[in-house]
């Protein structure tokens, strides 16, 4: 909402400049965007003038050589190609050295070998409208001289406020002005709706028009006025300068009334050409099912059941709050005008004009919910404006229909409930000047029980001095008004009617509550912290598990990335998975479907950081999977989710670590990216085996599956090859099933005080034997052996073709004894029958 | 003087010399050997003493002795001296290029800088006795709006613009909707802030379709707004510096009444809004305010949905605030753009967390 600083104060004119009227306003909740200034850039040196002689350029067909009064001893040489420029023309004059709008300083200059000082102005030129084809002619009681500022707003500030969708009643300026007069006390205008035409004739508006509401689920109100001998025109320059600041493009008295009044007030109004309504009667209803219209912008609309239309007795000639038709449309030959006020209903002005994609400053209004009696309000300030400006005579009587007419809404407000709710007494004196500042109507009982009960101690007590039955001097020290308001609290009550202006936003107690807080100024409240019970901090257990997951994660070496959450099904394809949940409007193809796993979005991380000149990357991501949609349950969720959705912490390298000046460098493998998960389940302390996976986005013969959690392998190399990598190793975890394993406090187990024996033993098996298999008999067959190793893994000649040989160490000890060579060697006994028992054999 | 006296003199002279002559550990051991050993002459002379008179045997014996021990001491320091010097010479072929970079190489990795900031503000509203609780994104319109106070087509819900999975499901716009999720969950009071992610459908410079929100809960008998602002100045001291001081403005949010935006006094020019040399500082636009969330009193109709779990709008009130976490971010660590958070480029992953 544009709102010119001196259309402003002709409501409301505190002494403030303004930037702090601004600052009033925002602080108090009407957001102040940004202040623009608009006109000249300097008021200085722009004064009245009056043409004295306007003869033709000796040297220009074009131009004219004027000389202008303007207040100064002698008359000033201009030469001025303005057609419409001729003698004794009250005029807009520049002297030079002037500011213009633009900034540009005006300088003498010569034209065709005639000096000119000074300039001739049109609207334009002044920044107070769009008009360039002749100069601006002023009234002539202006006298040369004068300051062109006291005239017409040629320099002026525009506070551009965000109003929130709560307030359509300050998407009107007096509704504004109204707000700075609760907010700074300065004196507030009467209402521009106060005051109504006076109408003329002995005929009758309904005689020349009808309107009905057809469906009241669509409409709460339609008021309709005639007027006759309207003569459609320019509108005057302080109506033009106005609408121009407040950033209206005038275009003829009539659409700049209904555009003006809107910005007066908040209510928005249309001006139909009455000769082109048949019969004048208009119907409000649904539109027919792919029933068409021409918009005012000439496009053709096709509309339906859900938008709601003001139709003649044939068809659509607008669509209601959204925007009129174009055939009926006010026009320079118009004479006689139907002017609608009406009220829609909120939610289906927003409906319809998303629907449609069009979004005006009339639907912009209606959609926040406007009050009935706007409409009414409206119709008088436009009738006075249509009477004044266009000639035009009011026809007696208002079509009005309002099926259901709004009683006013009132709420209690207890005084004790504002202070509970902001934590500071505010005086019973300041919420009563604030809730009237700003329009509420106060009545009722504003003083408590307990202020009654006082009022009549005090009576008694005088009556009790009076009788000169108790000496007066004794009473004196009697409070009975202390003793009550000990025990009776304030409980001040008031019953607050709510204007018809914020009828859509003050509902209840509480929003009173906050118009008090925001006029006395939230910021004016004391600083306090909650008197917690029952309140203990901390993160939940699979809360702090996650952190130490991600800090393993990072302590070894990986780099955090965060991804988006959506991705492509052409990405999906790629890794042969499907997306569960797909966007019904997403922005793009490339963000459509929800991500069913995290690996994506840490492989494209990968491709973007290899495009950048780093190959070798490890990384990882903690953060949501999600699955398939749940059916939606009827009536409310009570706590349902509607989709599954996992917490996955996922990795990628496409190193494990770097080449040095004296190791290798270590590849991305999978015993890499498995070094990782094995890492995470010990912290974690959750024991997972691994068994065989089919994931198709990994290499077949190198993956597992984390049994419940997850999986862990290569990359599939086609895959890693789409995203332009090589060999890629890694991972991804189910957090929250880790986090559901994961044990709880742990009991304490004795430390064996007694030295481990060590001893090595190889054992050769048939290479498609898994290591897993080997630890599993020989950690059964021993009870004292407390850990086992494989400290390494050979193929070859030695052991004959399909066949491997692990080598182990082994360590034992008892909790009770030191070991001997005896018991030693009983164990390795029981472990070398076991493994031969496989039919596996040792190896010397 | 006796002649086994004299032959002493001549063995300690000797011996001495010997030792002293070991250029090696080895050759000063061999020496002591020779001057010391069982077959020395000085082993024999000692030995020998008994055979001498009985008047003579005393002072011989002492003298005797005497050399031993003044040889013994001297190979000893000897060996030590040449021990020394032999362990200083193979130390000293140790060296190694201290210069050269450890091994194996163990970089450090980082939390990216989302996580540690939404991290580090979890941790100052636990210690300021709030839970974390997190919910879900794929979210019903009815947790997402209709129970925020913002029931089908009211105009605030053109405030967020949204992703819509189908009718009824949504990608929250905000995190606000755990504030209903936790309260039916558990009873009042509640002090809980919910961290997580958050979708609006919007990508611009200063709008990505997915950013990170924190949002606070707090519901007891008596919470104010006041309480309020006395929380959200600890958020800010601990987050910005003990020298802050945050401002209150009137604001809209259709889930809280009253409704506030906060601001937080400007760090980069303590609030004066220029900079030491006078120009305008360009971080809070000379204003020496950031705005840096939104908040306000749980509107009664908020808690009125969730009356059933003990939130009756007449017996409980409290505050709620929702902040953004790239935000936070962006201001502390001065980051100009809110697409970078999402490049993962590890040249600006490294910088931080």
């Amino acid at each position: 909402m544009r709102v010119p600083v001196s259309w402003l104060r002709s409501y409301c004119d505190p002494p403030l400049d303004g930037p702090a009227i601004g600052a009033r306003l925002n602080d108090a909740g009407i957001e102040l965007g940004r202040i623009e200034r608009v006109g000249v850039g300097s008021p200085d040196d722009f004064v009245v003038g009056r043409v004295v002689t306007a003869e033709q350029h000796p040297n220009a067909d074009r131009l004219r050589v004027c000389t202008v009064d303007d207040g100064e001893p002698e008359p000033r040489t201009i030469v001025c190609g303005a057609p419409n420029v001729a003698a004794g023309q009250t005029v807009a004059v520049a002297r030079p050295g002037a500011t213009m709008p633009g900034g540009a300083v005006l300088g003498e200059a010569t034209l065709r070998g005639v000096r000119s000082s000074g300039m001739i102005l049109a609207e334009d030129e002044l920044g107070i409208g769009p008009d360039h084809d002749g100069i601006v002619v002023l009234d002539d009681d202006h006298a040369p001289g004068t300051p062109l500022a006291d005239v017409l707003p040629i320099h002026d500030e525009v506070l551009d406020l965000e109003i929130s969708p709560n307030r359509p009643d300050c998407l009107g300026v007096y509704g504004v002005a109204r707000e700075v007069h609760a907010l700074t006390q300065a004196p507030l205008a009467d209402d521009p709706t106060a005051a109504d035409a006076d109408a003329r004739g002995d005929d009758r508006a309904d005689a020349c028009a009808h309107v009905e509401i057809a469906d009241p689920d669509i409409c709460l109100r339609f008021t309709a006025r005639v007027f006759e001998d309207v003569r459609v025109g320019p509108s005057p320059q302080w109506l033009r300068a106005r609408l121009t600041a407040a950033g209206q493009r005038p275009i003829s008295n009539v659409v700049d009334i209904t555009n003006y009044v809107m910005l007066a007030t908040g209510q928005p109004l249309h001006a139909f050409d009455l000769d082109k309504v048949p019969n004048g009667h208009l119907v409000i209803r649904r539109a027919l099912p792919h029933e068409s219209i021409r918009t005012l912008d000439g496009v053709d609309r096709t509309l339906d059941r859900d938008n709601a239309v003001v139709a003649d007795s044939t068809r659509a000639v607008g669509i209601a709050g959204v925007m009129g038709g174009a055939d009926s449309e006010v026009g320079d030959s118009t004479t006689r005008v139907l002017m609608e006020a009406a009220t829609w209903v909120g939610p289906n002005i927003l409906r319809t004009s998303t629907a449609l994609g069009i979004r005006t400053e009339a639907s912009a209004r209606f959609e926040k919910q406007l009050h009935p009696n706007g409409a009414l309000a409206a119709q008088r300030m436009a009738a006075r404006l249509m009477v004044e400006l266009c000639g035009a005579r009011l026809v007696p009587g208002t079509l009005d229909d309002y099926p259901r007419p709004l009683e006013p809404r009132t709420i209690e407000l207890r005084d004790a409930r504002v202070a509970k709710l902001l934590g500071e007494e505010i005086d019973g004196s300041e919420i009563a000047s604030i809730l009237s500042g700003l329009g509420f109507a106060l009545s009722g009982d504003a003083h408590s029980i307990g202020e009654r009960l006082a009022d009549a101690g005090d009576s008694l007590l005088e009556q009790l001095a009076a009788s000169g039955l108790v000496p007066a001097e004794q009473l004196r020290s009697y409070s009975l008004r202390d003793a009550i308001g000990r025990f009776v609290p304030g409980d001040a009550t008031r019953t607050v009617t709510v204007p018809s202006f914020r009828d859509a936003d003050v509902e209840r107690e509480a929003d009173l509550i906050e118009e008090v807080a925001r006029v006395h100024g939230v910021d004016r409240l004391p600083t306090s912290l909650p008197a917690r019970r029952r309140a203990v901090g901390r993160l939940s257990e699979p809360q702090r598990l996650r952190r130490r997951l991600e800090d393993a994660l990072r302590d070894r070496g990986l780099f955090e990335v965060v991804s988006y959450s959506f991705t492509s099904p052409a990405t999906l394809a790629r890794l042969r998975v499907e997306a569960p949940i797909a966007l019904a409007n997403p922005l793009s193809e490339d963000q459509s479907v929800m991500r069913p796993l995290v690996l994506p979005g840490l492989l494209d991380a990968a491709r973007h950081n290899a495009a950048r000149g780093r190959e070798a990357v490890a990384l990882f991501e903690s953060a949501r999977a999600y699955g398939a949609l749940t059916s939606v349950p009827t009536g409310t969720p009570a706590g349902a989710t509607p989709a599954s959705e996992r917490h996955h912490i996922a990795a990628v390298l496409t190193q494990a670590s770097p080449a040095t000046w004296r190791s290798d460098v270590v590849p991305a493998d999978f015993f890499a990216a498995k070094a990782l998960v094995e890492h995470l389940l010990d912290v974690a302390r959750v024991d997972a085996p691994l068994e065989t996976a089919d994931h198709p986005f990994l290499h077949p013969a190198r993956q597992a599956a984390v049994k419940g959690i997850g999986w862990v392998g290569e990359l599939h190399p086609a895959v890693a090859a789409e995203w332009d990598l090589g060999r890629v190793g890694g991972f991804e975890l189910d957090f929250d099933a880790i986090a559901e394993r994961s044990p709880g406090p742990r009991a304490y187990k004795p430390v064996s005080a007694f030295p481990p024996v060590v001893q090595d033993i190889a054992v050769v098996t048939p290479d498609d034997v898994p290591f897993a298999a080997v630890d599993a008999a020989v950690r059964s067959a021993s009870d004292l052996l407390v850990g086992v190793a494989v400290f390494d893994v050979y193929s070859g000649p030695q052991v004959g073709e399909g066949r491997r040989s692990l080598a182990l160490r082994l360590r034992f000890r008892a909790p009770d004894r030191t070991l001997t060579d005896a018991d030693v060697a009983a164990e390795r006994e029981r472990i070398e029958s076991a493994l031969t028992g496989n039919g596996w054999s040792l190896r010397a | 003087m006796p002649e086994p006296t004299a032959r002493l003199e001549q063995l300690r002279a000797e011996g001495l010399a010997a030792i002293e002559a070991a250029a090696t550990v080895a050759d000063a051991e061999h020496a002591r050997t020779g001057v010391l050993g069982r077959r020395s002459e000085l082993t024999a002379l000692l030995r020998s003493i008994a055979e001498l008179p009985p008047d003579q045997r005393g002072p011989v014996g002492k003298a005797a002795n005497d050399v031993r021990r003044e040889l013994e001491s001297a190979a000893q320091a000897r060996i030590d001296e040449l021990a020394g010097a032999e362990l200083q010479a193979r130390l000293a072929d140790d060296r190694v290029d201290v210069t050269l970079p450890g091994d194996p190489a163990a970089s450090a990795g980082r939390l990216h800088l989302i996580t540690a900031t939404r991290r580090e503000i979890e941790d100052v509203f636990v210690g300021l006795g709030f839970e974390v609780a997190e919910g879900p994104e794929v979210e019903f319109d009815y947790y997402n709006f209709t129970a925020l106070n913002m029931p089908p087509a009211h105009p605030a819900r053109a405030l967020q613009d949204t992703f819509y999975i189908s009718d009824e499901v949504v990608l929250r716009t905000h995190t606000s909707p755990m504030q209903v999720r936790a309260m039916e969950r558990h009873g009042p009071p509640i002090y809980v802030v919910v961290p997580g992610r958050v979708y609006r459908r919007d990508s611009d410079a200063t709008h990505t379709p997915m950013f990170h929100q924190i949002e606070g809960l707090a519901v007891d008998e008596d919470i104010t707004l006041a309480d309020l602002r006395g929380v959200l100045l600890e958020f800010a001291r601990a987050i910005f510096g003990p020298e802050r001081e945050i401002r209150l403005r009137s604001s809209y949010f259709p889930f809280t009444e009253p409704s506030v935006e906060v601001d937080v006094s400007c760090f980069n020019c303590d609030g004066s809004g220029s900079l030491p040399d006078g120009t305008r500082d360009p971080l809070c636009k000379g204003s020496g305010w950031i705005e840096v969330l939104g908040a306000g009193m749980v509107d009664p109709n908020v808690l009125g949905f969730v009356r059933d779990s003990g939130y009756d709008p007449e017996r409980v009130q409290g505050f709620a605030f929702g902040l953004g976490v790239e935000r936070i971010a962006m201001l502390r660590h001065g980051v100009p753009d809110l697409r970078l958070f999402f490049e993962n480029d590890v040249r600006m992953l490294e910088q931080f967390g």
